[in-house]
């Protein structure tokens, strides 16, 4: 049996997905974003948080969602991966649950439009919920974002 | 006593005084009549000297003494300073640092200073030293003399005594005297040192543990002693002990006991005290003229002590690591505090708001004092380069000058530590290579004298430290010759290459060999250790050089945290900040002085023409842009002799920022070097104005 791991389950759109909590530091409220020019597009700035600055990323822009206005309910979950602090911007963040590993299968082709490659598994919970497990090193590798943005450019 | 944990203290004040020391005596040197710095390096020497010998160092406890003799007689007006006493005195301050090197290596401190020591003894007895003879002579005498140190309290034993005292302890002055026909007189000496130590502590004895446990001792030893006992008590155990001649334990009070820490033992063994008849043993088997004038220096020398007691430090040492929990802690206060605004400004009570108020102010005032703790002016690194400078001078028989400017620019500790070695390089570079021998200088109509500059100065995010020598300057064409000799480059590259591609060239790593350094003036030297060094604390150099004229190596640092004065701009609805060092003038231009050349908008000013940058277009500004109104405010701002404009919509005021870097996650963003919160809690970007300068 392998072991549980809690998870902290978070909205983009109709999707919900996980990430590990060791590697979650804090979900803050939404708070002012500084832009930063000259720089990806899904990257919408830094904000400051308790004395760090910490670069944000929109997820839905990061994984090609139509971007949608901030609400209440909008969160951003700072992540620590790599030595890297990054924000992310959800749609909203409000449980966690404890997740055995063995439930995890290995994701298919293609999940609500990501790429297969930015995702760990995919787990099954109850009857009908998907959860979407993030693998955040390959959310965060720069060099192939280097690539995505200059095939958009 | 386990003194481990006062060795960092130790090694810490002991290179203050090291340094202290040296720049003391370059300035000795340029001032040989004023006995005002020989006194401040008789202190130096002096407080090195209890410190060593507190910590068991007797090697550099003795060679300071021995400094001290000479210096005693300087001030004295006994002694005129004179060429080889300078030398030999910077010699033995080398020794004293390597010792402490060693020290700080872990090592014993160890190190054969008898040469030294014999010439600076030779100086006390009036003598010129030869090379040889009077050396071989004196060095026996120095062997005698290294067991006739004293009991020097230092500062920091004193004030444990003196505590004790306070606090009711009893504080003693024992002396024993082991029997002549003792066969193991070392172990006799651990059975009252076991002794001692089961009912109080040992802070002091003479000679250090060590020499007592290898035996280096005669056959009598003192000690200061804290306990709860009587004296008498402690005189009666010890004499329990067999094979114990004779015993005495003295307490003392506040007042003889700062006599008894200033003064050295012969001056106690003169004292009402009982005098221990073993102690005076060896320093009479010692008396040689030169003993006792020295023992009659010290005495002299009390009183002077006493009355220029040293001034209470003004600084404390602290663990970085503290300091960075307490910059964290810090910024969570901050965010409260804009919370707390926040509230109150909602509540709208008035003893509320006041208070608040007061506490963000007491916070801001907090924040600036948190923030440059960490800041280190350069000049802990630079102190040590005139004496350096010097000596290279000298040995090279080179007249170098060497002037430092921007000392006190602030760096982070973290870039200072690591500076120090490139540097040291690169002076030695421009001493050893740039600048040309004395001949060759007046050959070239220069003046005998070379000239190196070596200055530090804040620019945007960056420091910049500077080598500016004006000797015989870099022959490009030379070291592309000698590049394509060695086969590192094509002839056809060579030709292509402009003249800074080719000083990069020097950089090049097995660039510097000997056939290298004759045809191109010795440059190169381990310069790829250098850059690369720089490289790593993400800096850069660059080379300017005039042939014939001099050469200026640039450095370029970065601040990884830093504290810098920058005017805050507005683009619209996002803010900047623009370092105010790199800032020549604010002003306003009208549309119509704008012009444009080859396509750039070009600006008139004070007769030349710069260029104008668009940083609304730059940066995409979305809700300002300068072309559509009738006037705009320009911040000109300069990269060594450059200029450029830059168009802003308002300036808001000038601050003190602190730089932030934007986090490992973004990529290097042209045209900012990191960020800055404000007052308000917003991040701000700065503006890297370099960038706009190619």
């Amino acid at each position: 049996m392998a072991e549980d791991i809690k998870v902290i389950v978070f909205k983009l759109g109709t999707e919900e997905y996980g990430i590990e909590v060791e590697k979650v530091q804090t979900i803050e409220r939404m708070m002012p974003i500084t832009r930063v020019p000259k720089t990806y597009s899904f990257i919408k700035g830094v904000i400051n948080l308790r004395g760090v600055v910490i670069p944000v990323i929109d997820l839905r822009g990061r994984f090609s969602i139509e971007e949608a206005e901030h609400t209440d309910q909008t969160r951003i979950i700072i992540v620590n991966v790599n030595e890297m602090e990054v924000g992310f911007i959800v749609d909203s963040a409000n449980d966690v649950i404890d997740l055995n590993r063995d439930i995890i299968d290995t994701p298919p082709d293609v999940v609500g439009g990501i790429k297969a490659k930015y995702l760990d598994g995919v787990a099954k919970i109850g009857e009908d919920r998907l959860l979407i497990m993030l693998n955040l090193s390959e959310v965060l590798n720069k060099g192939e974002i280097v690539q995505l943005e200059s095939l958009e450019g | 006593m386990d003194m481990n944990q006062y060795l960092s203290m130790f090694i810490d004040e002991s290179n203050d005084h090291l340094q202290s020391l040296n720049e003391s005596m370059m300035g000795l040197e340029a001032n040989p009549e004023d006995l005002s710095i020989v006194q401040v390096i008789f202190r130096s020497a002096h407080t090195l000297k209890g410190m060593a010998a507190t910590m068991g160092f007797e090697d550099l406890a003795s060679l300071t003494h021995q400094m001290e003799n000479v210096l005693d007689l300087v001030r004295n007006n006994k002694l005129r300073m004179q060429d080889f006493i300078f030398d030999t005195l910077f010699k033995s301050i080398d020794a004293l640092e390597s010792m402490v090197e060693d020290i700080t290596a872990g090592g014993e401190g160890k190190a054969d200073v008898s040469a030294i020591v014999s010439s600076l003894q030779a100086i006390v007895r009036g003598e010129v030293p030869t090379a040889g003879g009077a050396a071989a002579e004196v060095t026996a005498a120095a062997a005698g003399n290294a067991t006739d140190a004293q009991v020097f309290l230092d500062e920091f034993q004193y004030s444990v005594l003196e505590q004790s005292l306070q606090e009711g302890h009893q504080v003693l002055y024992v002396d024993v005297a082991i029997r002549k026909d003792c066969q193991l007189k070392a172990v006799r000496a651990y059975m009252v040192f076991d002794l001692l130590e089961r009912s109080g502590e040992v802070v002091k004895s003479f000679p250090s543990v060590q020499d007592i446990e290898q035996e280096k001792f005669d056959y009598g030893f003192s000690l200061y002693y804290i306990t709860q006992k009587d004296a008498s008590e402690i005189q009666k155990m010890i004499l329990n002990l067999s094979e114990i001649d004779t015993v005495t334990a003295v307490a003392l009070d506040q007042e003889s006991l700062r006599q008894m820490g200033q003064e050295s033992v012969a001056a106690t063994a003169e004292a009402p005290a009982p005098a221990p008849a073993a102690e005076a043993a060896p320093a009479a088997s010692n008396a040689s003229p030169a003993a006792s004038a020295h023992g009659k220096e010290e005495n002299k020398a009390a009183p002077a002590r006493a009355g220029g007691a040293p001034s209470p430090s003004r600084t404390i040492r602290v663990d970085i690591e503290r300091l960075d929990v307490l910059m964290n802690l810090f910024s969570e206060l901050l965010i409260d505090r804009v919370r707390l605004e926040q509230l109150a400004s909602e509540v709208q009570n008035g003893d509320l708001t006041e208070t608040v108020e007061h506490m963000g102010r007491v916070s801001g005032d907090l924040q600036n004092i948190v923030m440059k703790l960490r800041m280190v002016p350069v000049d802990t690194v630079f102190n040590r380069f005139p004496r350096m400078v010097r000596d290279l001078a000298k040995s090279l028989d080179k007249k170098v000058e060497l002037i430092v400017t921007g000392a006190e620019t602030e760096l982070d500790r973290t870039v200072i530590d690591e500076i120090g070695d490139p540097l040291v390089h690169l002076l030695r570079n421009a001493v050893d290579h740039g600048i040309e021998s004395i001949a060759d200088r007046v050959a070239a109509g220069k003046p005998e004298t070379g000239t190196v500059h070596l200055r530090a100065f804040h620019s945007g995010n960056h420091v910049f430290i500077e080598i500016e020598e004006d000797g015989r300057g870099i022959y490009p064409k030379k070291i592309l010759g000698s590049a394509v000799k060695k086969g590192a480059i094509t002839q056809e590259q060579a030709n292509a290459m402009s003249d800074d591609e080719a000083y990069q060239l020097l950089f090049a790593p097995g660039f510097s060999t000997a056939e290298v350094i004759s045809d191109v003036s010795g440059r190169g030297v381990g310069l790829d250790v250098v850059k690369a060094k720089i490289s790593s604390l993400g800096g850069n150099v660059t080379i300017y050089s005039t042939p014939g004229k001099g050469t200026n190596f640039s450095v370029q640092l970065p601040l990884t945290l830093s504290i810098i004065a920058a005017m805050l701009i507005r683009l619209g609805s996002e803010k900047y900040a623009i370092p105010l060092s790199s800032i020549v003038e604010t002003g306003i231009v009208k549309q119509s002085q704008i012009r444009t050349i080859h396509g750039n908008k070009m600006l008139e000013f004070r007769g030349s023409h710069i260029p104008l940058v668009s940083l609304s277009k730059i940066f995409s500004i979305p809700d300002y842009d300068e072309s559509t109104e009738e006037e705009t405010e320009i911040v000109v701002v300069r990269k060594g002799e450059r200029l450029v404009a830059l168009a802003v919509q308002d300036f808001i005021g000038q601050n003190e920022i602190v730089i932030k870097n934007l986090g490992k996650y973004l990529p290097d963003v042209q045209g900012i070097s990191g960020a800055t919160i404000l007052g308000d809690g917003q991040v701000a970007l700065i503006i890297d104005p370099n960038a706009f300068i190619k």
